[in-house]
């Protein structure tokens, strides 16, 4: 606006152009939604430290154990209740066994009940929803009666009839998240489901004739990923700390076998006396809980369709 | 009441002719109610009865609420109906099953309303305009899947690079294009249009209409076309159905039904309309009717448009009106029409 | 006349992400007492964040006012302080919302909600603001107003809601109303009941109008003058005799002639304007429109046209098609 003052206008400029100035482009790269969540993910400061320790734990249970010049289980009688050194990294327990490695073997079974509980959510719980959301009507009132009987039994109790038949491990834990953990998961899905049913876009693949499989694997449940991606990150961190309370309460891991739960238990005795080792397990569980918390928050975050733009 | 419906049955059963003599759907009869609530029940579509003809566009107008929706997406099979029929090419569509409602979904398709919502937002525009091909195996390979795409994509105005772009990356007009591509690509015969230009800008709709027009004329389809947009359905359509609370109240050709309207709803209708003409708009006696839309839960007795009507008597508060021929190929449910 | 409002050079951009969206881009107009004036455009046109700036209601951030001044009445409400802006909003600038479900508070009755802004800009105790709310109920065409008072914006339906809304923005007589797309969100019927009431007010109390809209109906039927806006940017003003009957921008023009009109026999093909709005996180350099313009020449590539005067009755217009040169070349 400014220039055309100053501007000398001359003939030629008013000459029709003989093209069309170029219109609508779309600028950039395209861009598939879920790089753009993870682009956000990735800016989350918080998120990604949480990532990150989450990512040492998992290498430190894998490689831990294997680089300690102790085992986890061989009693050392002659050298019980001693701090850390150079020796014993994390010093070790009444027994003289290896805290360190002992950590992270517990760490191995956090992450594995974690990964059960997920899986378990994943299967039972994406797909029970999933079925309930699409069936919708009868099916769908039945199936949300039965989860609703599944979800009043208390899980406690379930570990507790479990181990009328059989040996106390990580394995009745395991079974025992089977039966009620997934519960949670498939009314989200559900709900999710419900409200994606009546999307024009759902409506138009009915309306090419898709299968109900289609509309459930291509449509429905892809859409969803979003809530199933941020309940698992709720899911995983509230499993392994079931398992830990279970297994300090004598439930669930058993010595020589080690979980987070045994060594708090194992420690307790001696607390005062040794307190690294209550401290190395328990600051390594409220850890992991935390870094699972600020990773599904800032999930959620990058997920919030309102937090786009 | 019930006396009275049984005879508007008798009276509405005689089809509607097509403009063009052979026709390509008949509705018959049609209701789809909803259950609301306990023993509640909303009528959305209340005996519809309406036929379209081989490479017509039949216009249904209607204010919200008056079930026009409901009614193209019964009439899609996307709602199973409560009563009645809807042949097409003289077979009952609610009784097809197998491959032969397989064979239907490919010969009737949807355009939808909200360009944003229509399209499945993790698809790219490939699998989006793909998804009849894949789910009837229409495109034998990649390569031919990528060619057809690509015509489509060509044939709405869309360039074909644009196949791997995400739906979220093109402005409304641009996604009811690739909404159109996808309602073609099965070659179907019957394209229902639910809405399809409310959700645009003003100097877009006229781009998706033209290019709607331009493809019946191309492909010889067949249309049902709902709006609200009275302007734009005359401009659109052959023959035009007006709705009121679950209920065909007038139809008629489109010149006849905007020159003639013999319902006094669809009188209302048409003058409440502002017109981009300052100079008709100040000399226009406009018909503004008072009161709101009654629920479709609990419709008025009688004539559901009674309640506002500015000529209502007794009578019509008593008797359900008959949707009878006024005129020739006029028909309205109105006892003075 | 007094001018009540003027927007002068009016900059209005949003931060995001990948640069800065400048959805209003020099506006400028005013607005005389007891005159009527519509905003008209499209989606991403810039008339929404023009009316939500002149009552401060954008967030900021993300938004801010990048340059030019609000005066009304004598004030640059610009530079207002919010205790000014809550001052002014409601008692002497009323506003009406496109969709009135979500512009009323769900959890107070109606009733609680006009009287509010009684008590609060007019002083008025509980029972005067009762006796005044349900004069003004009245006065909107709700019937049966003393039950009305008492219940919640869910007991109305969508036409009542904006009644109420109505009854709302005129509680304190403001000198000035600003009406965001009144009557998108209704029926017909309902949009012809409401046209009517706010014609009816305005001559009733003089009150000045400005009415957002995208649709020239509504605008033909109610205002004096028309302001035309696109791609953030006022590309045509005039009386709504000129506006519709001799268009002098192209978009004008154009926008006029994509529309099927009900009162004329069909037949006629549509004349669609070819291609989208620009981008606003990326402005054209030179005229915004140029794009989709069937007359683009050399000049509007890169230069941008002026606001321009065009016939009598001050109609103007922004386009080179109105520069000595341009009908000399063309003729």
């Amino acid at each position: 606006m400014k220039d055309s003052r100053t501007l000398t206008l001359t003939k030629e400029m008013f000459k029709r152009l003989s093209f069309r100035p170029p219109g609508e482009t779309i600028a950039g790269d395209s861009v598939p939604m879920w790089r753009d969540v993870l682009r956000r993910l990735v800016t989350n400061k918080l998120a990604m430290s949480g990532v990150v320790f989450l990512v040492l734990l998992g290498v430190m249970a894998i490689i831990g154990p294997m680089i300690s010049p102790h085992d986890y289980f061989t009693n050392n009688l002659d050298r019980t209740n001693e701090p850390p050194s150079a020796d014993y990294w994390f010093g070790t327990d009444n027994l003289g066994r290896d805290l360190f490695s002992r950590l992270w073997m517990g760490a191995r079974i956090s992450l594995v009940v974690g990964l059960a509980a997920a899986a378990i959510d994943l299967i039972f719980g994406v797909i029970y929803g999933g079925i309930m959301g699409y069936a919708g009507g009868r099916t769908d009132e039945m199936m949300n009666k039965v989860s609703e009987i599944l979800y009043s039994i208390p899980y406690l109790l379930v570990v507790i009839l479990l181990l009328v038949v059989m040996e106390p491990s990580m394995w009745t834990i395991i079974l025992a998240l089977s039966v009620t953990g997934w519960i949670n998961m498939s009314w989200i899905v559900r709900g999710q489901i419900k409200q994606l049913k009546n999307q024009e876009y759902v409506l138009a693949a009915r309306s090419m004739g898709a299968s109900g499989a289609r509309m459930l694997f291509k449509h429905l449940i892809p859409n969803t990923l979003g809530p199933i991606i941020v309940t698992l990150t709720l899911t995983v961190p509230s499993a392994i700390f079931s398992e830990a309370f279970l297994s300090f309460l004598g439930l669930g891991v058993q010595s020589p076998a080690a979980s987070w739960g045994t060594m708090i238990n194992d420690s307790l005795a001696g607390w005062t006396l040794f307190p690294w080792q209550m401290m190395f397990p328990a600051a390594l569980l409220c850890l992991t809980m935390l870094a699972f918390n600020v990773f599904g928050d800032g999930l959620r975050d990058a997920f919030d369709p309102k937090l786009k733009k | 009441m019930s006396a009275s419906a049984v005879k508007t049955k008798g009276a509405a059963f005689q089809p509607v002719a097509g403009a063009s003599g052979e026709k390509l759907l008949e509705v018959r009869n049609l209701s789809k109610f909803f259950p609301v609530g306990s023993n509640e029940t909303l009528k959305a579509v209340n005996d519809l009865t309406l036929s379209i003809g081989k490479g017509e566009t039949l216009g249904v107008v209607g204010e919200s609420g008056c079930g026009k929706s409901t009614a193209g997406r019964t009439i899609m099979r996307l709602y199973e109906p409560t009563s009645g029929e809807t042949l097409f090419n003289g077979r009952n569509i609610y009784k097809m099953r197998g491959s032969e409602l397989k064979t239907l979904r490919r010969e009737m398709a949807m355009v939808f309303q909200d360009p944003y919502a229509s399209l499945n937002p993790r698809f790219n525009i490939m699998d989006v305009i793909a998804e009849p091909l894949d789910i009837h195996g229409i495109a034998g390979s990649a390569k031919e899947r990528r060619r057809k795409v690509e015509e489509l994509l060509d044939l709405v105005g869309l360039r074909p690079e644009h196949a791997a772009r995400y739906p979220h990356e093109f402005s409304g007009g641009q996604r009811q294009r690739v909404g159109i591509a996808r309602a073609l690509a099965a070659n179907p015969k019957f394209i229902v249009c639910d809405e399809p230009i409310s959700a645009l800008d003003v100097s877009i709709q006229a781009q998706v209409v033209n290019l709607l027009q331009d493809l019946q004329k191309r492909l010889g389809l067949t249309y049902m076309f709902i709006a609200h947009d009275l302007s734009m359905v005359k401009h659109i359509s052959d023959r035009v159905a007006v709705m009121y609370l679950g209920k065909m109240i007038e139809l008629a050709e489109s010149s006849e039904l905007y020159a003639n309207p013999k319902h006094p709803y669809t009188q209302a209708l048409l003058s409440a309309i502002p017109i981009p003409d300052p100079l008709i708009e100040a000399q226009k006696e406009r018909i503004v009717l008072s009161g709101d839309l009654p629920s479709p839960i609990h419709p008025p007795s009688g004539c559901p448009f009674r309640t506002r009507c500015p000529f209502a008597t007794e009578k019509c508060a008593k008797e359900v009106p008959d949707f009878r021929e006024v005129k020739d190929g006029h028909w309205a449910a109105c006892h003075y029409a | 006349m007094d001018t009540i409002l003027r927007v002068n050079d009016l900059h209005v951009s949003f931060r995001a992400r990948g640069g800065e969206v400048q959805a209003v881009r020099g506006v400028n107009f005013e607005v005389k007492k007891g005159e009527a004036v519509a905003i008209v455009g499209e989606s991403g046109s810039g008339k929404s964040v023009t009316a939500q700036s002149i009552m401060r209601l954008l967030p900021s951030p993300p938004s801010f006012v990048k340059q030019g001044s609000i005066e009304f009445m004598g004030r640059n409400l610009v530079d207002a302080t919010e205790a000014e802006m809550e001052a002014i909003r409601g008692k002497e600038i009323g506003m009406i919302f496109q969709d009135p479900m979500t512009s009323l508070n769900p959890t107070m009755t109606i009733g609680h909600q006009i009287t509010e802004g009684l008590i609060k800009h007019q002083g008025m105790n509980r029972s005067e603001a009762r006796e005044r709310a349900l004069e003004l109920l009245r006065l909107v065409g709700i019937p049966n107003p003393e039950a009305r008072f008492g219940q919640y914006p869910h007991n109305f339906s969508g036409g009542m809601r904006q009644r109420a809304m109505i009854a709302i923005a005129l509680s304190c007589n403001p000198a000035l109303l600003i009406a965001d797309e009144p009557t998108t969100a209704l029926d017909v019927t309902i949009q012809a009941q409401i046209m009517q009431l706010m014609k009816d007010l305005q001559q009733k109390f003089g009150t000045s109008i400005i009415l957002i809209t995208h649709d020239l109906g509504v605008v033909a039927d109610m205002c004096d003058k028309v302001i035309v806006m696109y791609g953030g940017q006022v590309v045509e003003t005039g009386t709504k005799w000129d506006i519709f009957a001799k268009p002098q921008h192209p978009y004008t023009r154009g926008l006029l002639r994509s529309m099927p009109r009900l009162d004329l026999p069909k037949g006629e093909p549509l004349v669609p304007i070819d291609g989208t709005p620009p981008d606003l996180l990326a402005p054209p350099v030179g005229c915004a429109f140029c794009a989709r313009c069937e007359h683009a020449m050399e000049v509007c590539l890169n230069h941008d046209p002026e606001l321009v005067p065009v016939g009598e009755n001050g109609q103007t217009a922004k386009c080179w098609l109105h520069h000595p040169l341009a009908k000399e070349v063309q003729a």
